[in-house]
Parts: structure tokens; C-alpha cells; sequence
């Protein structure tokens, strides 16, 4: 796939350490980890400057089996972790990968207020709707009337819309894809490992054992193929009429703008405590 | 972002030391400004936290002082967040402390054991108030010293320090920092309220003479590294995010290198590894003052603040004639069992006064086996208000 | 033992008592002496209840706060009524009557001003009542020498406020000088 080799992403893996990985046959996870390595691969990132962090749930597991710095924390406090990291050593490429019940749930707190900072993290938010590791317990993306464990009669509560949240607390550059579109997905994660400020990429993904299962989704080449007939690009959204696009997952860069970072504020900040003061 | 590698402890990455005559004298200081100097005087370089009183001061002092010497602060969401940034911030190399009170230190928890079973470095100051809940912001307590020890959930092997006074809280802010970065583990500063909000007069020694801990840096190649390294004192060298290691770290049980893991040989290897790195140095983390022990048939227990309360009643016992000693644990956990077994063995009666519904005294109860040991005799109040000299000797009298 | 002079300040937050503590504190470290110096207050920044200790000794201070006062200064009714019963027989009382109308003890050494009355007219507000009296604490039981008081406010307060409080410590003293007169 695309430009780098399978031998290469090979080279990414700790594959003598933690294989078999625990992920379910099906599961998205993968494609979003072989579109990281493609992306630092591609742009020639030095591992040693990179940290990926992550915190408790299926998609929190990737640290482990990526050969970069790695952190795997605690549930829902990947963000904050990763604020550590990099105000202490900014110029580390700090990634955070994780997902909807340990970003938005637990985890809602930090993703707003770091997005609020505009601290330069790259968070790539692994959407599967659901609470896979525990089982398939309703998340705050689980639609409304989808089943989950702790919904049987069907979830009462409307779903986040994960970018919205992330682009109404501050976050500098959005971006929205699913796992089908694993090319883009690539190129979204260059995109927000480029861009100097809090980025979000959110993935839509499939989670065929447990939420597909519980909600009559079909296998999981059936869960691929909704997300690519479900979803479509942000310029064809904005032209069709909105009965056309009712339901559909909108797939873009939602916003990418150039604000003020933090590392780089926080270093003027210093320069000015350092030389405004005579004592 | 080059790879330290210095071998002996010693200042790795300390910050830029101002000039700082001024403060050396004799001078009139607070108990939280005395924790905060201690903290850059340590090489302390990264604070992250929330305000709470009666903390607060820690964080106003270093937010002034840290961006002047290239250091961080940052106010973060919340206390969680706080834990959280400072054991990254150490991962990656830093320094780093966070300070806050009973709520803050209670959601501060599942943190502080993860920077304990990941082996990171770093300093919790809780400055008591009274609990539970939102309790008393403003008035003092000696309530968290079990939480200190047992708040986070498994076993979690702790290293907690507990001053008396101001000088008291520079210098054991300072040992605090050493401690957590020689044994790679979260360490907790005890405060009381009274003792971080008193000023006394004190005269800081010269940086120059201070003992300055820094953690051992790995100097063999990556390939070889392991985070979790035994050697004989269970203290392994510590590799930073961006030296070249790539090194992972999780709070699931894990093996020498850092991976999860579910085997139980594994599992077993990395508990006793956290327990003993704590109970086989037993003598270099127990500090105790001991005082006018020698011939007392009565002693006192007593910690921080309440300590004080004791050394005043000991002194007008003494007075009176009566044979009364005082027993002050400067590192409350591990708690000092052999010197609490002495003193329960040489006195009739040991007087244990704490502003709480009974905690040290359980300690004590866990090490009387014998129908000689010295009785126990409670004094406890946790209303905000101080156990009074007067309230001890009373007490004293009375045994007598 | 030779004990500790046990101070109380006490009012109601809001009245800078707690920096009236700091600077007596401060006085007493530069003429080399032992002291600690606590507080208690509510959580209001502005009313509620405020007290400053401040313990002055030439031996070391085991418990820091006054649980028997040689000096208590009260500037509210109620700081008045709730701490006079603590005050030492031979004790000094100092109250200002703008607030305190009532004394339930009467003690040896009292004495009555109106202190924020007094600061209000003389320096056209009441906001340095707290140096004023602390000044007039200062004469009248000579606890510290009055240069090192000068010499703490000059320390503790804000450049800008450091005439303004001195002025204040002069009206203190000179209150204390003709209170008998």
C-alpha cells in the first residue's frame, strides 16, 4: 500500500517483544496503526523524538507494539500525560492515540482544555462507538437507540460529534476520516503531525465483534463497506442538498488554522520572566 | 535533546541557579515558601498542579520562580491532570513535583500509584486540611497519614516524609525529591496546615553545601536497556524520553522491559520488586528525632505540628520532675518499627496525640506483642483545632 | 522555662492583620530573636473572623500559636469578646473603640482608641488602621524597638504604600506618647 513497503512498516514493530497483538479479527485498529507508521515513515520522523502516548481501552494497546518512546497510562488521561511530555521536552513529536470512551468520557476534561491551550499533541481519536475491551458497554459516541450492554433497551443519549467537541474547546486543526480510507487516513495523520498546534484526527472505525455484533451490522468486510458508502468528503457535504446528506460521516480537515502554541508562548513566557526581572 | 550519560548521581539536568544572598539570611519565611525553595534548590524543574488551599502558595511562588530559570509550571485542568503531567513531565526527563491538599490528594490517587508501579520519580506535597470531603480548607488536620500510605488501590510500598516546622519542610521538600529520584518512586511530603502557612525564622544553608540526588542514567547500548534493571539494591538506571531508549511504560503489571504481561512468575518478580526496594533500605529512609528518651518512663508519639505541641509539654514535664520523653517520626512511611518496638519496650506509658480519630495509634497497637509493652494512651481531635501543650500535659499529669 | 511573649491580633478579614503579624514578626527577626508567627482566618477575603499570632522568645519555639496572651490588640466587638478571657492577668489589652464598646474584663494595662476613627480623619482613610495600632502596640509594651518596625514596613509593604504606612506608624506612636496626657 501506497508508497512504503510492508518490510518497512515491519521494521516499526516490536514484533520479537508483545505479538500476537490482542486485537479482534476485523477490528481497525491495525489499519490506523499501519497508517502512523506509514505517515513517520514517509516523513522520515526520527523514533527517538517521538512519543506515542495512550490510555485505557482497545485502541490504547497500539503503544505497546510500536517501536517509538512509548506511554501507556492511565484511563482517559493519555492528554495529560502527553502535556508532561512535551512542555519538558517540546521538541518531541508527542502523539496520543486513543478513543472515544478514554477521550470523550473519562477523558473529556483534558481534550478540552488541552485543545483549549492549543498545545501541540497529535491525538488520533480511534472512533468505534463503543467499550470494546470491557465488552460493549454504551460510550458517549454509541448512537441513540444502538444496543449496548449497558443499553439493552437501546441507548437514550444523543452521541457526540467528536470533532464539533473538539473545535468548539479550541483545537487548531480537525480532522475527520474512517478506517476504510486508510490512504487518507495516512495522509491526515502527516497533515496533523505537521500542523504547529493541538490536532485532532478523529477515525471512524469498525468494531465487528462486539458493537457490530450487538447491532446487526454484518461482518466486518460489510462494517468496511457502510463506512465507505456512509461517508462522504467534506466538498462534495457543502454542494448536495441536506437530504443527501443526512447521516452521512463527513470526511475532511474541518479546520486548520495557525493560533498561538503553548510550548512556543510558554518559551516566550520565560524570556520575558528571565529578562524583565533585575533580581 | 542529547543523551545524558552520566553514571554517578549527581545533577543531570539541574536548573540555573540565581543569585540568591538574600534569601541565605536569616529571615522570616513561611512553611509553603520553605517547600517551594527546597523544590529548586533540589533541581526540582517541572511543577504541574491545581490550586488548593492551603497549598496554593507552593504553586503562586513557583509559577513566579520556575519560568525565570527555564524550568516549567503549568496550571493544569485539575488534579489528575497534575499527577499525571508531572510523571510524564519525569519520563521525559524532569524533575518534577506537584503540590494540593486532602480533595486534590484523594483524586490524585490512581496516579500516584501509577507513577509508583512504572517507577517514575516524582514528589506529592499535601498540605493537610481537615476532612473528609471539602472538610475545613483553612484549619489543620493530621488526617491522610493512613492515605498517604494505603489510597491507592494493590499494595504500593510508600515513601512519605512529615515535618515540623519551616526549616524542617526545606529540607525534607529536598530529601522528598532526592528520595523519589534514588529509589524511582512517587514520594509524599506530609504537611500541616499550621506548619505551610506559619512563618518562622530561618536561615537557609548555602545551595553549595546541599545534597543534591539525581537519577542514575543508563549507559549501555539501547538494545541491552532494560527499564525495570535489577541490581542488588533493586534500584535499576533510568532511561528519558528522546535519550535513544524507546522504552515502553505501562501501569499494567509488567516484565523487566516494560511490557504487560500475565505470567505470574512475572507478575510476582515486579511486586517484590516495588516491596523491597523499599524494605531492604529500611535504614536509609526512616528518619527519627528522639528526645530526652533516655530514662523516660513516659514518651509521647507524636508527627508534625502535634510534634511541637509535645515538645512543649515535654519541656514543662521535665520541669515538674517527670520522666517523659517524645519519639518523632520524621519519615512516617515505612513507618519506623524498630525505634516504636525500643520505645514500647523501655516506657510504661506512651502518650500518642494526632489530630485525627485514631491513626498513628493503630500503628502502634500492630507493634505491642507483649503484655509489658508500654500502654497507649489516645489524644485525638479533628475539629481544626490544635492538641494544646497544655492538652498533653494534662495527660502526663495524670499518668504519672 | 522562660516563655514565649504570646501576641494576638485579632478583627475581622479585610483589616490587614495578618500583614501587621508579618511585620511584627519581621521586627522581632532583626533584632535576632526567635519567633513564629500563624494565623486563622475564614474564607472570606473581606469579613468574617481574622486573627494573627505572633510568638516572640530568645529560646526555641516549640508551639507556635497564643493560647495565653501577653498582648492582645482586638479591633472588633466580637475579636474582643471571644479572646479577652484568654488574655494573661498582668496582660496588655489594646481595643479600638470605633468597634469595641464593651469590655467584659478588666485588666491592669487597657487601652482605648478609636483607632480607625482617628486614622480615617488623619490619613483620610481607615485602611492603615492596622499599622497604626500595631505602632501604638509597639510603644506602649516596647516588644520590638521602633526602629525595627520602620525597618519592617519598609520590607513587608508594597513600594508605593510604604510612606503612607509609615505616616500611619508615626500616628501610632504618637498616640501611644499622649494616651495618658
Amino acid at each position: 500500500m501506497a508508497s512504503i513497503p510492508q518490510k518497512v512498516v515491519h521494521e516499526y514493530l516490536r514484533h520479537d517483544k508483545k505479538f500476537p497483538h490482542v486485537w479482534c479479527a476485523g477490528c481497525s485498529n491495525g489499519i490506523v496503526l499501519g497508517a502512523i507508521i506509514r505517515a513517520i515513515a514517509e516523513m522520515e520522523l526520527n523514533r527517538n523524538d517521538i512519543v506515542m502516548v495512550s490510555g485505557i481501552g482497545c485502541s490504547s494497546r497500539m503503544p505497546v507494539y510500536i517501536d517509538l518512546n512509548t506511554l501507556h497510562t492511565l484511563h482517559g488521561r493519555a492528554i495529560a500525560y502527553a502535556t508532561g511530555v512535551k512542555m519538558y521536552k517540546p521538541n518531541m513529536k508527542v502523539i496520543v492515540v486513543t478513543g472515544d470512551g478514554d477521550c470523550t468520557a473519562i477523558g473529556g476534561n483534558h481534550l478540552i482544555h488541552a485543545a483549549r491551550r492549543n498545545i501541540d499533541l497529535t491525538v488520533i481519536l480511534i472512533n468505534n462507538n463503543i467499550y470494546g475491551m470491557t465488552g460493549g458497554q454504551a460510550s458517549p459516541t454509541t448512537p441513540h437507540d444502538a444496543i449496548a450492554t449497558t443499553a439493552p433497551y437501546g441507548n437514550i443519549e444523543p452521541d457526540f460529534d467528536i470533532c464539533q467537541l473538539a473545535m468548539g474547546a479550541g483545537a487548531s486543526f480537525v480532522a475527520r476520516t474512517t478506517a476504510f480510507h486508510a490512504i487518507e487516513t495516512q495522509n491526515y495523520v502527516k497533515e496533523a503531525l505537521n500542523h504547529p498546534g493541538f490536532s485532532l484526527l478523529e477515525v471512524v472505525s469498525a468494531c465487528p465483534v462486539i458493537y457490530g455484533r450487538m447491532n446487526k451490522k454484518g461482518s466486518a468486510p460489510d462494517m468496511m463497506k457502510a463506512m465507505r458508502d456512509n461517508s462522504i468528503p467534506l466538498t462534495a457535504y457543502e454542494k448536495l442538498p441536506k437530504e443527501q446528506t443526512e447521516g452521512k460521516i463527513i470526511r475532511g480537515i474541518l479546520r486548520r488554522e495557525i493560533r498561538p502554541e503553548y510550548t512556543d508562548e510558554y518559551a516566550k513566557l520565560c524570556v520575558r520572566a528571565q529578562g524583565g526581572d533585575n533580581e | 535533546m542529547a543523551s545524558k550519560t552520566t553514571k554517578k548521581a549527581k545533577p543531570v539536568e539541574t536548573i540555573k541557579e540565581e543569585p540568591i544572598e538574600i534569601r541565605r539570611q536569616m529571615r522570616l519565611m513561611q512553611g509553603n515558601e520553605a517547600v517551594a525553595i527546597g523544590a529548586l534548590d533540589a533541581g526540582v524543574n517541572f511543577f504541574a498542579g491545581y490550586p488548593i488551599t492551603p497549598s496554593t502558595e507552593i504553586a503562586e511562588i513557583l509559577a513566579y520562580e520556575l519560568p525565570k530559570r527555564g524550568g516549567v509550571f503549568i496550571q493544569m485542568e485539575d488534579e489528575i491532570a497534575s499527577i499525571s503531567a508531572i510523571t510524564g513531565a519525569s519520563l521525559a526527563g524532569a524533575k518534577s513535583l506537584t503540590a494540593t491538599s486532602g480533595p486534590g490528594f484523594s483524586l490524585m490517587q490512581e496516579g500516584i500509584g501509577y507513577a509508583k508501579i512504572t517507577e517514575t520519580p516524582c514528589v506529592v506535597v499535601n498540605v493537610q486540611r481537615v476532612g473528609p470531603s471539602t472538610g475545613m480548607p483553612t484549619s489543620p488536620a493530621q488526617g491522610d497519614i493512613m492515605q498517604s500510605k494505603w489510597g491507592s488501590h494493590g499494595d504500593s510500598p510508600a515513601i512519605v516524609l512529615y515535618p515540623d516546622s519551616v526549616k524542617e519542610s526545606y529540607e525534607l521538600t529536598i530529601r522528598a525529591v532526592n528520595l523519589a529520584e534514588k529509589y524511582r518512586t512517587c514520594v509524599i511530603l506530609l504537611m500541616d496546615e499550621v506548619i505551610g502557612h506559619m512563618r518562622e525564622a530561618v536561615a537557609l544553608p548555602d545551595v553549595a553545601n546541599i545534597r543534591i540526588i539525581s537519577r542514575i542514567k543508563p549507559t549501555i547500548p539501547p538494545n541491552w536497556y532494560k527499564h525495570y534493571d535489577e541490581n542488588q539494591k533493586y534500584l535499576s538506571p533510568l532511561a528519558s524520553f528522546g535519550d535513544g531508549y524507546r522504552f515502553n511504560v505501562t501501569g499494567l503489571t509488567h516484565d523487566q522491559l516494560g511490557f504487560p504481561t500475565n505470567k505470574k512468575v512475572e507478575a510476582h518478580d515486579m511486586m517484590e520488586r516495588l516491596r523491597k526496594k523499599i524494605s531492604y533500605n529500611i535504614r536509609d529512609l526512616v528518619q527519627i528525632e528522639s528526645r530526652d528518651m533516655e530514662d523516660a518512663k513516659i514518651a509521647i508519639f507524636a508527627a508534625g505540628i502535634t510534634a511541637r505541641s509535645a515538645k512543649s509539654a515535654v519541656a514543662a514535664a521535665r520541669a515538674e520532675g517527670i520522666p517523659v520523653g517524645l519519639l518523632r517520626p520524621l519519615t512516617i512511611w515505612p513507618f519506623p518499627d524498630d525505634a516504636v518496638r525500643k520505645m514500647l519496650r523501655n516506657v510504661d506509658i506512651v502518650i500518642v496525640p494526632e489530630l485525627n480519630q485514631g491513626q498513628l495509634i493503630q500503628e502502634l497497637k500492630r507493634l505491642t506483642k507483649d503484655k509489658a509493652d508500654g500502654d497507649l494512651i489516645p489524644i485525638q481531635r479533628a475539629d481544626g483545632a490544635l492538641i494544646t501543650p497544655l492538652d498533653i500535659l494534662r495527660v502526663i499529669r495524670e499518668v504519672h | 522555662m522562660s516563655r514565649a511573649t504570646e501576641i494576638r491580633l485579632s478583627g475581622s478579614g479585610g483589616q490587614g492583620l495578618i500583614l501587621a503579624g508579618i511585620i511584627l514578626a519581621n521586627a522581632a527577626v532583626h533584632e535576632k530573636r526567635r519567633v513564629t508567627q500563624t494565623q486563622s482566618y475564614g474564607p472570606e477575603s473581606r469579613g468574617g473572623y481574622s486573627r494573627a499570632d505572633v510568638l516572640i522568645s530568645d529560646r526555641e519555639i516549640f508551639f507556635p500559636e497564643a493560647t495565653q496572651f501577653d498582648i492582645l490588640l482586638a479591633l472588633t466587638q466580637e475579636a474582643c469578646d471571644k479572646y479577652i478571657f484568654d488574655l494573661r492577668e498582668k496582660g496588655t489589652l489594646i481595643v479600638d473603640t470605633t468597634s469595641v464598646k464593651n469590655i467584659s474584663v478588666m485588666s491592669e494595662h487597657v487601652f482605648e482608641v478609636p483607632f480607625t476613627e482617628i486614622v480615617s480623619e488623619k490619613l483620610g482613610s481607615p485602611i492603615t488602621t492596622n499599622i497604626c495600632s500595631l505602632a501604638f502596640l509597639v510603644k506602649c509594651t516596647g516588644i520590638v524597638k521602633e526602629e525595627s518596625l520602620a525597618q519592617a514596613i519598609r520590607e513587608s509593604v508594597k513600594p508605593a504604600f510604604v510612606d503612607l504606612n509609615l505616616k500611619a506608624m508615626q500616628l501610632g506612636f504618637e498616640l501611644a506618647e499622649n494616651y495618658r496626657k
